[in-house]
């Protein structure tokens, strides 16, 4: 299992846009990807539970990953929010 | 019995009822439970559901191409991404299999509960989600109990809809060769409903109340969008008079559409150039198509929107020369960026604001945000190599920030020369007057622009101080207040004082009795929605310059809106 805590970098919290992509990236994967934010650990399945998390722009989350592409999947997930989550 | 309507867009129909029938109602499934018995066959039934509703959207997808702008259907996919969530679905599951509630039931509570999730979010944004919730709870309900919409696509009759409320899903398949008129129960004049009728130029009727519930399919309906009264069953000499009502009525919009060609001079000669406001290159054409003698606001925020980056200059210069390719050597002003206030970009970092009309917006982003601006000068410069363009800035409130956009301007024009690339080096430079400052130091701002256009919009919010957003303070919102006409007319005389060129951009240009006072003001173009410039043409060409300068006149000396109001109205029966 692999856990990373990262802060939400895009400019207008996690809102539909952001968080349709994220779920479509983390089916391309066989692991189990979930989100941790404020004792609360959500399914990287459901849009419904991602946006309700009511991330905000700069409040930090943890991301937990567990199967046999974890480490891939983690590498992916890092250049999402780091990365790409910026322009969305 | 006749029943009244708000008259939400103009037109006598005539036609068959087909009524939508509403959904039905949800009160009876609330508490309706199941034996352990059922559980497999109401899960199915859920499942079919969720099937069907699917494929309606793909459906409706498939048809809106090319209908819907690429905004709206994206809403249906969203949509789709609900219909497959885990959480809403496992919700549901539970609901059936641990509380035996019937698949409705079921499904009633689900979407109640995620809507409070999104509720408790205290975001604006989100709290919008929780609407999309409950359409797709809405649709899937519709699916369960087998009342799925009417196919309006293939009517074989005229016909007029009757419904409860037309939604976006309901209108993108309509058969416009049959589709007569509307009669809705809710809604105002700015409803999805009242704008589809508009820009189909059906007649409708909104906010009709549940009267309209005794309606059956079939009964013969006239739609008078004019006066606002819908008549079920009429007796035949009513019909015969509303027949020749609508031929009559028919005539006069040929016969204003026939104008297309003629000149806008008053009697006595005075030439006011009409222009189209527009949105996307494409619209252009639907400018000349109506008569339209240039575009007096070309807005840009398009190239802006819902994008995941920043359009490059290519993209916009390639957007810019086919407006200027379509509109040839008629004047064009392309509006930069006026991106803030309610259009807000996730391209542009603009963090929430406690008052975003009067915070960072337009050239306040642009002044900040150089390089974004500039790329825009550098296209819009490069385009007008191909035809008669001008520039102009919105929301300028004092000189320093025209002179600080103008040097800006230089800047690209130098970039331009030294790519040796072809560009208008006397391209007209102008900005919008919309902030009082503007409007009231006018005489200052035009030693340094080339003209002025008046956004009546925003310069009647800020100036009556009345957020044009909130519904409990329309009434304030009057263009047609005496300290918004005095601003109007110390713009247009400063204007003429050192000879520029004044125009209007807002929507008060598109009402021929307005614009016959705005006329009367002096200035010298009026830009509106292409759809309008028909209709003030008419008037233009029916009143004479003296007449429009008297009408101001009083209009000013009389001080009181209402008074104002009664006046113009008065003398429309002249033209």
């Amino acid at each position: 299992m692999l856990t990373k805590t990262f802060v939400l970098k895009c400019p207008i919290g996690l809102h539909a846009r952001p968080a349709s992509i994220l779920i479509s990236e983390a089916e391309k994967f066989k692991s189990e990807i979930s989100i941790r934010y404020k004792n609360k650990e959500i399914s990287l399945k459901s849009i419904i539970g991602v946006m309700t998390l009511g991330i905000k722009t700069g409040e930090s989350f943890d991301v937990i990953i567990s199967g046999e592409d974890e480490a891939e999947a983690m590498e992916r997930l890092n250049k999402f929010f780091e990365e790409e989550i910026q322009s969305l | 019995m006749n029943i009244k309507g708000i008259g939400a867009s103009k037109g006598i129909g005539i036609g068959k009822a087909v009524v939508l029938k509403a959904a039905e109602d949800k009160g009876k499934f609330v508490d309706k439970r199941i034996l352990e018995s059922e559980i497999e066959k109401e899960t199915d039934r859920f499942n079919k559901a969720v099937a069907d509703t699917a494929k309606y959207y793909d459906e409706i997808i498939v048809k809106a191409r090319g209908v819907l702008k690429e905004q709206e259907i994206q809403v249906f996919e969203a949509y789709k991404l609900l219909l497959n969530d885990p959480i809403l679905m496992d919700m549901i599951a539970d609901f059936i299999k641990n509380e035996l509630l019937c698949a409705e039931g079921s499904l009633i509570k689900a979407v109640e509960q995620v809507k409070s999730m999104f509720l408790a979010l205290n975001d604006e944004y989100m709290r919008q989600r929780a609407e999309d919730i409950e359409n797709v709870g809405k649709n899937i309900f519709m699916s369960l109990t087998g009342n799925m919409p009417a196919d309006l696509s293939n009517l074989y009759e005229d016909s007029i809809i009757v419904a409860e409320d037309l939604s976006p899903a309901d209108t993108v398949s309509l058969d416009r060769r049959h589709v007569k008129g509307f009669a809705v129960e809710k809604g105002g004049v700015t409803s999805h409903t009242a704008i589809i009728a508009r820009t189909m130029e059906i007649p409708a009727l909104v906010g009709c109340g549940s009267e309209l519930k005794k309606i059956n399919n079939g009964d013969t309906l006239i739609v008078d969008g004019i006066k606002g009264v819908l008549i079920p069953n009429p007796e035949p000499d009513v019909l015969k008079e509303y027949l020749d009502l609508q031929n009559e009525y028919n005539r006069q919009v040929e016969k204003i559409k026939s104008l297309k060609d003629e000149p806008s001079i008053t009697l006595d000669g005075r030439k006011v150039l009409l222009a189209g406001n527009i949105a996307t290159p494409e619209e252009a054409n639907e400018v000349l198509s109506r008569g339209g003698e240039g575009i007096g606001l070309f807005r840009t925020e398009f190239l802006y929107l819902n994008r995941d980056n920043l359009p490059s200059e290519d993209e916009q210069f390639e957007a810019y020369r086919k407006v200027a390719e379509v509109m040839k050597d008629r004047p064009c002003i392309i509006r930069t960026l006026d991106i803030g206030g309610d259009k807000q970009s996730a391209l542009l970092n603009i963090p929430k604001e406690e008052n975003p009309f009067l915070g960072y917006r337009a050239i306040r982003i642009c002044l900040t945000e150089r390089d974004i601006f500039k790329t825009q000068l550098r296209a819009i410069l490069r385009a007008s190599a191909f035809g008669n363009l001008r520039v102009m800035f919105p929301m300028i409130s004092c000189i320093e920030e025209l002179r600080e956009a103008k040097a800006v301007l230089k800047e690209a024009m130098s970039e331009l020369d030294e790519r040796n690339i072809q560009y208008n080096k006397d391209i007209e430079v102008g900005i919008m007057i919309e902030v009082p400052s503007a409007a009231i130091s006018a005489d200052i701002l035009a030693k340094e622009a080339d003209f002025f256009s008046i956004g009546t919009n925003d310069l009647c919010q800020y100036t009556l101080a009345v957020d044009r957003m909130n519904e409990k303070i329309t009434a304030l919102y009057n263009p047609l207040n005496i300290g918004v006409l005095r601003l109007i007319k110390n713009v247009i005389d400063a204007a003429h004082e050192r000879g520029i060129e004044v125009g209007m951009c807002g929507e008060m240009a598109s009402n021929p009795e307005y614009a016959v006072l705005l006329i009367g003001l002096g200035l010298d173009e009026l830009s509106m929605v292409p759809a309008s410039i028909p209709y003030v043409k008419q008037a233009v060409r029916n009143i004479s310059f003296e007449r429009a300068a008297n009408i101001a006149k009083t209009a000013l000396s009389l001080g009181e809106t209402d008074k104002i109001i009664n006046l113009l109205k008065e003398e429309s029966n002249a033209y």
